[in-house]
């Protein structure tokens, strides 16, 4: 089998022994197997078992493993070695607090996410079956249901690095209009009025960071930009 | 040392789709409910899951739950437990439509119904011929229902304990479950959870094996915790391969291709299945559709350079089509294989997916030990759903989507029956004073042990015996040897070392003590698979051929029971399967075939 070496700088810190964050340039033999990041990371904590990430599916879906990977956001297990120029150089998440290594605190994230009330509300006594919904209605629900709460988006968006506690950000924008997107959804006017202020929506600068990162290929900006329109529609 | 302690109605262990159902029951009924997680609720592993969900909902054409009950224990080789198959199949209507109205993205049908697709061993009228049966969310069901039961569980004001890992669980003096013990991952602080029912949704261990569609998370912990406690795991010997992993990458490839009318081909360009499983070709059940993948490559049918895989054609299907109801297999397919499947087939090898045994329950939920007179008895305090239990609805072979509803209907009815068994507010149990010992002491080894085995070490030890021991086809002698060798990895996780002394979210401590569960799990698995001299469902052995006394192998004189391991003595008792269900007739035994 052959092999190959890959170089890599890796930000560490850890505050139980660390009085400040260092990059560390560390290598590891793959082989042919190993087609993804997330690969040779497996492959250096076995060699260093000291180096923290977060890691779990390793097929793209549970959100767990985003990092910054030479300086672009994105899923370590996603993420073609044969694409990456050496050394890889690896960083936490921008923008958020640093637990560890390459291990963020999410808490402001999830706040954001959790402040536009992300479940469905239907104040109708439940029927006995589904509640009925179109092939057309629910497709408007396609590119925005499939977030998987990386944070790769939000953590690459200088509003949100600015405003972390009052821009809502792209992953809870995107999930705002998942629900305003549902037709079977009753509090339309209460989401939008949760989100008329000067920063919780309209801190967005349509950047676009957020769309060029997203590792499932969604568009928080055009999702920004429906809750823009609707807006203005119950205005005029 | 002292250790605080937290004070709660209920604990939940693990935060996938069966916590996440059980906490909705405990939430919403006002109970002071904690989930732990060693994760984000919406990372556990119920998130990759692709297919769909049973239920006889029939939007597309005739269907009742009896005919599901009927596959249901066809399926599982007649080793299910009649009474929890009846109860699982004909809840399942409701908690689909419970979800539906959760949230969940279904996708619908013209007339705006939940759109339901045909999947391997799901019939219509008692074997006939594929059902449109399970209930989908394009290919990504799972992820779409553990965010929707997430997000009820945020509309519910659940408390959770992200990033906390279960360590042990506490019993009193007299056998009664009054909490776990936990360790925060951020601060490497151990806590007491004390409360009056404890849940275990833990899910499964599928990194036991070297090649796994699971996880990485999937290292068995409530089987691991329970073990230690004294309660035995039933049916461990039961792993089911799943016929379509990507060869080499492991990463999962939904039946539902084929539910959509994907074919598997072998290097002749035949479609194999054919002549295995004449009725229902690719859409058997998984356990025949894997044995039959690893027969064609054995007998150098196999594709590739090393003839060591099979091929899942959907060339033949409409790009639109693919594109509507198979997006993300499109995806894993172009990521993992290298290949988009409108233009090529995708190489598939069957790979470990899923464990049919578990922390033994009936149908309530409620975790069951062996009594005397080999009955069950409830174990107080002490309730387990999803993949880390077993009610038992999969025996020897659970059948596609049915896993998504297991993990509905008992994460439900474990959190109806701790809210039953909680009524009328009674104190909390005084606990044990040395609650915390054993969590603390296992902690402590690991990290004053000097000149031991890396976690890294002594899980691949795990993983290749389980791998080259208790595959898809089973021999005598290689199950002699593994129980052997297995007994000797075991002496290495009892000598676990770590270099990382941080108490910061210190990844090395949490792999070791996950690798002590594993160890339980694979220990529960050779050993099982070694004493159960018949071959029944995804258990095939190689001196239990199929004969005209005992067709496919099996053999229900001596073997229709659950086995029972127990970690003290490695000893394997036998239960009897439960024939009898809730209301209708017995599905009466039979030989299996598709």
């Amino acid at each position: 089998m052959t092999t190959r070496t890959m170089q890599f700088r890796i930000y560490r810190y850890d505050p139980d022994k660390d009085e400040r964050p260092y990059m560390q340039d560390i290598s590891v033999e793959v082989d042919s197997t190993d087609r993804k990041l997330l690969d040779a990371l497996t492959k250096l904590k076995a060699k260093d078992e000291t180096i923290a990430y977060r890691r779990s599916c390793r097929e793209g879906v549970c959100g767990s493993d985003a990092m910054n990977i030479n300086g672009k956001n994105g899923l370590a297990c996603l993420t073609e070695l044969d694409s990456l120029k050496h050394p890889i150089v690896l960083k936490p998440l921008p923008g958020l607090p640093v637990i560890r290594d390459l291990v963020v605190d999410m808490t402001q994230f999830f706040k954001q996410y959790h402040s536009i009330k992300p479940y469905l509300v239907n104040n109708d006594p439940p029927p006995e079956r589904e509640r009925l919904q179109t092939p057309e209605e629910r497709e408007e629900l396609n590119g925005l249901y499939e977030c998987i709460l990386c944070a790769c988006c939000s953590t690459s968006c200088p509003s949100f690095w600015w405003n972390p506690d009052k821009f809502v950000g792209p992953a809870g924008l995107l999930a705002a209009y998942r629900f305003l997107a549902d037709t079977r959804d009753q509090a339309t006017s209460e989401r939008l009025d949760n989100l008329e202020d000067p920063y919780r929506l309209f801190r967005c600068h349509t950047i676009m960071n957020c769309v060029d990162v997203c590792p499932k290929g969604l568009n928080p900006t055009r999702a920004i930009g429906k809750i823009r329109d609707m807006m203005v529609a119950r205005a005029v | 040392m002292s250790v605080p302690i937290l004070k709660f109605d209920a604990v939940v262990v693990g935060a996938g789709g069966a916590g996440l159902r059980s906490a909705i029951q405990l939430s919403e009924a006002g109970l002071k409910t904690a989930v732990l997680s060693k994760v984000f609720p919406t990372r556990s592993h119920t998130v990759a899951a692709q297919g769909g969900v049973a239920a006889s909902l029939g939007n597309s054409e005739e269907d009742h739950w009896r005919w599901h009950m009927y596959d249901t224990v066809k399926g599982s080789d007649w080793l299910g437990d009649q009474d929890s198959i009846e109860y699982m199949c004909k809840k399942a209507v409701e908690v689909v439509v419970d979800l539906e109205h959760y949230g969940m993205p279904f996708d619908r049908i013209d007339n705006g119904k939940i759109y339901q697709r045909p999947f391997g061993g799901h019939m219509s009228n008692f074997g006939e011929k594929p059902v449109r049966r399970a209930c989908a969310a394009a290919d990504r069901t799972g992820h779409a229902m553990l965010h929707a039961m997430y997000q009820r569980n945020v509309k519910a004001n659940t408390q959770f304990f992200v990033e906390w890992m279960a360590l042990d669980l506490i019993l009193d003096a007299e056998g009664v479950v009054v909490g776990v013990s936990a360790m925060e991952m951020e601060t490497g602080q151990i806590v007491i959870f004390h409360a009056r029912a404890v849940i275990f949704a833990t899910g499964g261990s599928g990194r036991i094996f070297a090649f796994s569609t699971n996880a990485f998370i999937n290292t068995g912990d409530g089987l691991g915790m329970a073990a230690r406690a004294g309660v035995p795991l039933e049916d461990m010997e039961f792993w089911q391969f799943h016929p379509t992993g990507v060869a080499g990458a492991g990463v999962l490839i939904t039946e539902g291709v084929r539910g959509e009318g994907g074919i598997l081909r072998n290097a002749k360009n035949e479609r194999f299945m054919e002549r295995y499983a004449p009725n229902a070709k690719d859409l058997a059940s998984r356990d025949v559709v894997s044995r039959a993948m690893t027969t064609e490559i054995k007998e150098g049918r196999g594709c590739g350079p090393n003839k060591d895989y099979v091929l899942l054609d959907i060339t033949q299907l409409e790009p639109e089509k693919i594109m509507k109801r198979l997006p993300g297999i499109r995806e894993i397919s172009i990521q993992f294989a290298g290949v988009d499947p409108i233009k090529a087939p995708i190489p598939v090898v069957p790979t470990a997916h899923y464990q049919m045994g578990g922390i033994p329950t009936s149908y309530d939920g409620r975790v069951v030990a062996l009594g005397a007179d080999g009955g069950n008895v409830v174990v107080p305090g002490f309730y387990a759903a999803g993949e880390c239990a077993c009610a038992s609805v999969h025996g020897a072979n659970r059948l596609g989507t049915n896993s998504l509803l297991d993990l509905l209907v008992f994460g439900k009815s474990a959190g109806d029956s701790a809210l039953e068994d909680l009524k009328g507010g009674k104190a909390h149990r005084e606990l044990p004073k040395d609650a915390a010992d054993r969590a603390r002491e296992r902690i402590d080894a690991i990290d004053r042990r000097r000149g031991g085995v890396s976690v890294h070490e002594a899980r691949q030890a795990i993983a290749r015996a389980m791998q080259d021991h208790a595959g898809v086809f089973r021999f005598a002698d290689l199950l002699h040897k593994g129980v052997a060798q297995i007994l000797e990895v075991e002496k290495m996780v009892r000598n676990l070392e770590i270099k990382d002394k941080s108490l910061v979210w210190n990844t090395a401590r949490v792999e070791a003590l996950e690798t002590e569960n594993l160890i339980e799990v694979a220990k529960a698995t050779m050993i099982s698979a070694e004493a159960r001299k018949e071959s029944r469902g995804a258990h095939v052995r190689d001196d239990a051929p199929d004969t005209p006394e005992f067709p496919n192998g099996r053999n229900d004189k001596e073997w229709l029971k659950h086995s029972l391991w127990y970690r003290e003595g490695n000893r394997v008792a036998y239960k009897p399967v439960r024939l009898k269900p809730l209301t209708v007739e017995t599905v009466a035994l039979k030989t299996r075939s598709y």
